[in-house]
């Protein structure tokens, strides 16, 4: 499936990640000095409050920061091996965003978009249909042949979403970010999701690095969780343990008011 | 007693137009009957797409039921008089979902505030500024913040600025369009608290629209299931919720866990 | 393949930018403010009558007397430059006044109620749309009759569809927003809704509408008064000046010159200052610096 010129990679590494927005000549840091290591197989979840730099440091890594900003320092590593930006994206790491409406070209099918994956992963055209269906079926969208010939407008969150999973599948990179994958969906459809992603890293021993700030998600996907505050990463540490032995008073301030909407109940 | 508001045999329909044809017109939500009692809390829980947003539309009096009807306090909504609709309007108040789309980006904080106060009262303008500084102070947020525009406050900020603007009347009512389940989680627990609070101090009642079975079990004592338009469910919520109509057990499913397996 | 940092450019707003940046502006806002006091105050700047012919001094050189010279009657130049100000700007603001009475009216009962209204309304304004508006300023006229009052009401008419157009889609986006049904929770009748909630965003695009279209619509009665068509012969304006100096375009080039510049910079500062107040007028651009 692989098409890149390294083989199997095994890690992804982020080495002082420096992110900061400009405005009006002076500097706001939004990440900094970051550092993480993503193996394959492995869901690492990244979580923090709102505004802590948990998408700026997805953003950063990938090198699709908004206008206004920068990304002064940093590197990417896979293998140990540096690579540019636009050497990761569609290649080595896929995405999976927050607002799958807003991510697809509404005048484009879902056959267009999928082809235009597959043509930067250098996929040969003349496979496009069985490996677009093969890939649709995968994440459970049952009629692949009905929704390749859809537009966005036509579909729902959930179905989009599913699509954008496919879509990654189909780039064949060994890496995922997902930023907020089911934010916007509801918690039916949110748990489908969930399923579907686990099942995918575990089958295909994919690395994904999980952007959220919902701890609920983070105990039913999570290998491992690296939490940050104002743009570092304060604790990192293995799911289990950031739930029944957070050290950090950021962690502890999640995992507190996470535990509290389950109060009282037997979940 | 006379409940609060009341929908009996609501349906609603959109006409779908198109250039050339015009198709059928999509229900969306079928005979609805519901009481909403003094001082109660109830939420009405349904995945997207079951027609929770409607139904509130329709209980607030933005848009016009296609069949049956909408009635505060025993009154038809179709047939209050003018003073009658200021009285209901000042009555049953909203919070909307997504906070910085619910705030006019050229308003600022105050004028945000006031605006029940201009149309609904007849508060003079330096009793209204008044009033706006208690309500900004009572939903934690410091009065001075009235002269800010909406573009620098935080999403939290705004959502507890759109609490404020819907206390601003005393509502006996507050409906909450998945006002929480958005915000991040510790936003989520604030907010949950000032709600709280809120109810205990002014003993109003609330509707919570949500998919979220956790923030029913916080919040509510009754909770309503909609599924593709019908109410397939109602039940009083206690500590050990069970949902037993299919809809109700799979939204009950789909509650993550508290802590990893 | 080694790519020491991760940047992407940086993209920074106008309004923010250097000195250097904003010169386009500032020399945009003098041209405005020079234009305006030489329209308001043209008979105390003029230094002669612009009508005041004098054939002994006839097609004469840049003087003491005369600073921009004389053109084929003696008359003064500049003063006619100064005077023809009034006629540009005036007939385009009176225009502008016009189409925005038209328009806002029309476009926001279209968004407003919607249905057949809405329907009938823009299919008259799709139709009007597909003429050129000078063509459809033509045909006006002819049915109109000429003179400057029939040329204000032409280009009106000609341009009222884009206005009304904009109004409508203003107001279509903002009645579906959260903001405007949180008004209608909070008691907003009809009127105060459409002014406390749509009239600010309307009059927004409407500005930077205008702003833009001043130019194109000054060019307008330029254009027609210089097919003679709008203000007649002996008035001063650019374009009767511009007209009138055909015959000399080779013996004197700078007759038909001066009023040429004098509308090509009203014309550009009216776009540079209609581009800066779009930047400035969307509240999205606005975070963080309000007094």
């Amino acid at each position: 499936m692989l098409t890149s010129d390294i083989s199997t990679p095994r890690t992804l590494e982020i080495r002082g990640l420096s992110v900061c927005a400009t405005r009006r000549g002076h500097h706001i840091d939004l990440v900094r000095n970051l550092s993480l290591t993503l193996n394959t197989g492995e869901i690492l979840a990244l979580v923090g409050a709102s505004g802590s730099g948990k998408s700026m440091t997805c953003a950063g890594a990938q090198g699709v920061l908004p206008p206004g900003v920068i990304s002064p320092h940093g590197h990417v590593l896979v293998d140990g091996v540096h690579l540019a930006p636009r050497a990761l994206r569609g290649r080595l790491v896929s995405t999976v965003l927050q607002n799958p409406r807003s991510a697809f070209n509404p005048v484009r099918t879902m056959f267009d978009h999928a082809c235009e994956v597959r043509r930067v992963a250098a996929a040969s055209p003349a496979g496009d249909k069985t490996a677009v269906r093969e890939a649709f079926l995968e994440v459970g969208l049952e009629d692949a042949d009905t929704v390749m010939d859809l537009y966005p407008f036509e579909m729902s969150g959930g179905m989009l979403q599913r699509v954008m999973i496919a879509l990654a599948i189909l780039s064949g990179a060994p890496f995922i970010f997902a930023d907020e994958p089911t934010t916007d969906l509801d918690l039916i459809v949110q748990a489908r999701i969930l399923d579907l992603l686990s099942g995918l890293v575990a089958r295909r021993g994919l690395g994904m690095l999980l952007v959220t700030h919902d701890m609920g998600v983070v105990a039913r996907l999570a290998t491992r969780v690296a939490v940050m505050e104002a743009g570092q990463i304060v604790e990192e540490a293995p799911v289990a343990d950031i739930f029944h032995a957070p050290r950090h008073p950021a962690t502890r301030a999640l995992v507190a008011a996470h535990l509290k909407l389950y109060e009282g109940a037997i979940a | 007693m006379t409940p609060l508001l009341s929908a009996r045999g609501l349906t609603k329909s959109y006409r779908r137009q198109s250039l050339l044809r015009s198709h059928p017109p999509r229900q969306v939500l079928s005979e609805i009957n519901l009481d909403i009692e003094p001082g109660e809390s109830l939420a009405i829980l349904g995945r997207s797409g079951s027609g929770k947003s409607t139904l509130i539309r329709q209980l607030l009096g933005l848009e016009k039921p296609s069949a049956g009807s909408v009635h505060f306090e025993g009154r038809d909504l179709r047939q209050l008089s003018q003073a009658e609709r200021k009285e209901f309007r000042r009555a049953v108040q909203m919070v909307f979902q997504d906070s910085i789309g619910a705030v006019n980006p050229r308003h600022k904080v105050g004028r945000i505030i006031a605006e029940p106060l201009r149309h609904l009262t007849s508060l003079t303008s330096e009793q209204q500024k008044a009033r706006v500084a208690e309500l900004l102070s009572s939903v934690g947020i410091d009065p001075a913040d009235a002269s800010k525009f909406p573009g620098q406050m935080s999403g939290g900020q705004l959502q507890r600025v759109c609490i404020a603007r819907a206390l601003a009347t005393d509502p006996r009512l507050l409906v909450l369009d998945e006002a929480v389940s958005n915000l991040d989680i510790l936003l989520q627990g604030e907010i949950i608290d000032l709600i709280h609070t809120l109810r205990q101090k002014t003993g109003m009642a609330v509707i919570f629209i949500t998919h979220d079975l956790r923030l029913v079990r916080l919040l509510c004592e009754r909770v309503v299931v909609l599924k593709a338009g019908q109410m397939v469910e109602m039940s009083p919520v206690d500590d050990r919720l069970d949902l037993t109509s299919q809809e109700g057990r799979a939204l009950q499913d789909a509650v993550l866990p508290a802590t990893p397996r | 393949m080694t790519d020491k940092t991760l940047s992407s450019p940086i993209r920074d707003h106008g309004h923010h930018g250097s000195t250097w940046r904003r010169l386009p502006l500032v020399l945009a806002l003098t041209v405005v403010v020079v234009l305006l006091s030489a329209a308001l105050f043209a008979p105390w700047i003029a230094p002669q009558d612009p009508n005041l012919v004098s054939l002994a001094d006839r097609l004469k050189g840049p003087s003491a007397a005369h600073w921009l010279g004389t053109d084929h009657l003696g008359r003064d130049i500049l003063s006619r430059l100064i005077y023809g100000t009034r006629m540009s700007l005036g007939s385009v603001i009176l225009c502008i006044a016009l189409i925005l009475a038209i328009a806002i009216p029309l476009g926001g009962a279209a968004g407003f109620i919607g249905g057949r209204l809405d329907q009938g309304l823009m299919r008259l304004c799709d139709g009007m749309m597909t003429f050129p508006t000078v063509v459809l300023a033509l045909f006006l006229i002819g049915a109109l009759g000429t003179g400057l009052v029939n040329v204000i009401i032409a280009i009106a008419i000609s341009h009222f569809p884009f206005y009304a157009r904009m109004v409508r889609s203003v107001v279509m986006n903002l009645r579906s927003k959260d903001y405007v049904l949180a008004a209608r929770v909070c008691g907003a009748g009809r009127t105060r809704l459409f002014i406390d909630h749509f009239l600010p965003s309307i009059a927004a695009q409407m500005v930077v509408l205008a702003s833009l279209d001043v130019g194109h619509m000054m060019l307008h009665v330029s254009g027609l008064s210089f097919l003679g068509l709008g203000v007649e012969t002996p008035t001063a304006e650019w374009g009767v000046m511009i007209s009138d100096a055909r015959q000399f375009v080779f013996s004197q080039p700078m007759l038909i010159v001066l009023p040429g510049l004098c509308l090509l910079f009203s014309v550009m500062a009216a776009n540079i200052l209609g581009d800066a107040l779009r930047d400035r007028l969307d509240p999205n651009n606005q975070t963080g610096h309000h007094h």
